[in-house]
């Protein structure tokens, strides 16, 4: 438990310093909510008057921790550009963005688990070489080209969904999902591929180990060994690079969404950072953030059950 | 006899030249036996050791002559005939106890395991008394806690002692101890030492102990075999050899043990 605190606390800190980071560079970036407000051609006294009447004058450290404490209770500003509460507008957005992300984790686990550890029991065999050589076309190629390719062969060439024809899971959900799972696995295709490379080399190199010789010899036969010895230890590395990835996706759905027309989080956030509508682009960096950190945080957590080792001076 | 080993040749063939480690070797262990291998690194000791055991890889390996083992044939058996023996009647521990557990599973689970996969139908409760019963018998104290704990929480010469009791949880007719004090310092050494003879005595079990240092072979052992360079260089009892060495390779090991009067 003493673990799990220090850990927590450890979040709480990055998640803190991340926040001032963020306004600070939203700070220095000329421009502010009175200037969206008014234009750039206005008189300077009313500028000036405006920004008094709105606070903006007041020291850098009182702003941060005024606009820290509504972020926390949920109210994270006003877009310049729509004047809508940032909070609307990323709320209606967020489900299909964290959908999406899951989705692909979900396919990146179930695809690469019992491929990486096929080929690594058939490490040297045709089809772990098939499988190697498929591996390093996958990782080489971007996602967002993945994603051209898909909507090409399964869009237009075997007509399996509408390229552009976007449906709203709240209208019809087998449809938002039979849209849904192509980008899905335009996102999932390279991370399947990294994963299962990770995976085989992990658990290769464990049965190199002398524990597995133990095992052997204690008339273990090559799949008790895999299941009840090697796998465990395997997956810690495997465990950190899918921490990572689940970020990842979260965040790499931004293009995604862009070569599949889904109104995500990633189009606001494109046209925030066009349109220079500060208060939402750096809501959605602090959310972006936060989940990495918290996600970060799980795997540790997660460490900490599989690897006794991490938890010295638990108890 | 409990082992007969007749003309064993191991041979490796993943290089370009083949490489033989062990030579037409023939020797045999009595039940209650403790016998003595030495021989210095790549001397052919341990591959003998790991061929009895069922231990060689599977790949690049030519096998030749026989292992019987109470009259079966080990060398040429199946995997699926060796997994019966393995942990079953052959307990086998290792050079390295710091890494010859698995670091992600509890003391307790490791050393029931060979009871799991040859008694199964034994119950949680009789597996868990019996595992304990192990852990105190080699001697380790607080066994209900140690039962509990994982590898890294243990010494090296703890962990050692783990090992034997897991090899000879399914009370097996054999041990073979692959140089199971090297890696242990010297007050250590010899506390596996007398474990192991104890264990000898009380459970009639065989010890094949496999060992460069002949000052340790020579305190446990009842029989010797020198080998060098894959070749079984001479065999007889413990005095036989210590007093009266036929070969001169023999003679060297013996000169080469460190003596006090040598050294002052």
């Amino acid at each position: 438990m003493k673990y799990g605190l220090k850990k927590f606390v450890t979040m709480l800190i990055t998640i803190l310093c991340i926040s001032f980071l963020v306004y600070l560079a939203f700070d220095v970036i000329p421009g502010d909510a009175a200037l969206a407000a008014l234009g750039t051609d206005v008189e300077p006294e009313r500028l000036a008057a405006l920004r008094e009447e709105m606070g903006l004058n007041r020291p850098f450290l009182e702003r941060y921790f005024d606009w820290l404490l509504s972020f926390v209770t949920g109210d994270f500003g006003t877009s310049y550009k729509y004047n809508l509460p940032v909070a609307d507008m990323i709320v209606s957005k967020l489900p299909v963005t964290v959908i999406m992300a899951l989705i692909s984790f979900i396919i990146m686990t179930a695809v690469s688990l019992p491929v990486g550890i096929y080929t690594a029991k058939h490490s040297g065999g045709r089809i772990d070489r098939v499988i190697t050589v498929v591996n390093q076309i996958m990782m080489s190629v971007p996602h967002f080209f993945m994603g051209i390719i898909i909507t090409y062969v399964f869009g237009m060439v075997f007509k399996l969904f509408t390229p552009g024809g976007f449906v709203s899971y709240e209208t019809d959900i087998a449809g938002f999902l039979s849209y849904i799972i192509f980008p899905c696995i335009a996102i999932a295709l390279p991370k399947i591929a990294m994963s299962v490379k990770l995976l085989r080399g992990s658990c290769v190199g464990e049965a190199k180990k002398d524990y597995v010789r133990t095992a052997y010899s204690k008339g273990n036969n090559t799949n008790k060994v895999l299941y009840r010895h090697v796998l465990k230890n395997a997956m810690i590395p495997v465990i950190t690079l899918w921490g990572m990835m689940l970020a990842d996706m979260l965040v790499g759905s931004i293009v995604i969404e862009q070569v599949f027309n889904i109104p995500g989080i990633g189009r606001i956030l494109l046209t925030s950072i066009s349109y220079r509508d500060y208060p939402v682009v750096e809501a959605i960096i602090v959310l972006i953030a936060f989940v990495v950190v918290v996600t970060n945080f799980c795997v540790d957590i997660i460490y900490g059950i599989i690897d006794p080792r991490i938890n010295v001076g638990a108890e | 006899m409990l082992l007969e080993i007749k003309d064993l040749s191991i041979e490796f063939h993943d290089h370009d030249v083949p490489e033989r480690v062990v030579h037409d070797v023939s020797f045999s262990l009595a039940e209650g036996e403790i016998l003595g291998i030495v021989g210095e690194s790549g001397s052919g000791k341990s591959m003998t050791a790991m061929a009895i055991a069922g231990l060689l890889k599977r790949h690049d390996v030519e096998k030749k002559g026989t292992i019987l083992f109470e009259g079966t044939e080990l060398l040429h058996a199946s995997r699926a005939q060796l997994r019966k023996v393995q942990g079953n009647d052959i307990g086998i521990i290792f050079q390295e106890p710091m890494t010859s557990l698995n670091p992600v599973k509890r003391i307790g689970w490791q050393v029931e395991e060979s009871l799991r996969i040859h008694r199964p139908d034994m119950s949680k409760e009789e597996r868990r008394h019996r595992a304990i019963t192990a852990l105190s018998d080699v001697e380790l104290p607080n066994p209900e806690q140690v039962y509990k704990k994982y590898p890294h929480e243990l010494s090296g010469g703890m962990r050692q002692r783990v090992m034997i009791a897991s090899a000879m949880i399914c009370e097996p007719k054999l041990l073979i101890a692959d140089e199971p004090t090297t890696a242990l310092d010297v007050t250590i050494q010899l506390q596996i030492v007398k474990l192991l003879q104890r264990l000898n005595k009380e459970k009639k079990m065989a010890v094949l102990f496999i060992s460069h240092d002949l000052s340790l072979v020579k305190r446990l052992c009842d029989r010797i075999i020198v080998m060098h360079n894959g070749d079984l260089v001479e065999q007889g009892s413990a005095q036989e050899i210590f007093e009266n060495p036929k070969e001169c390779y023999t003679k060297e090991l013996i000169d080469a043990i460190p003596r006090l009067e040598k050294l002052v």
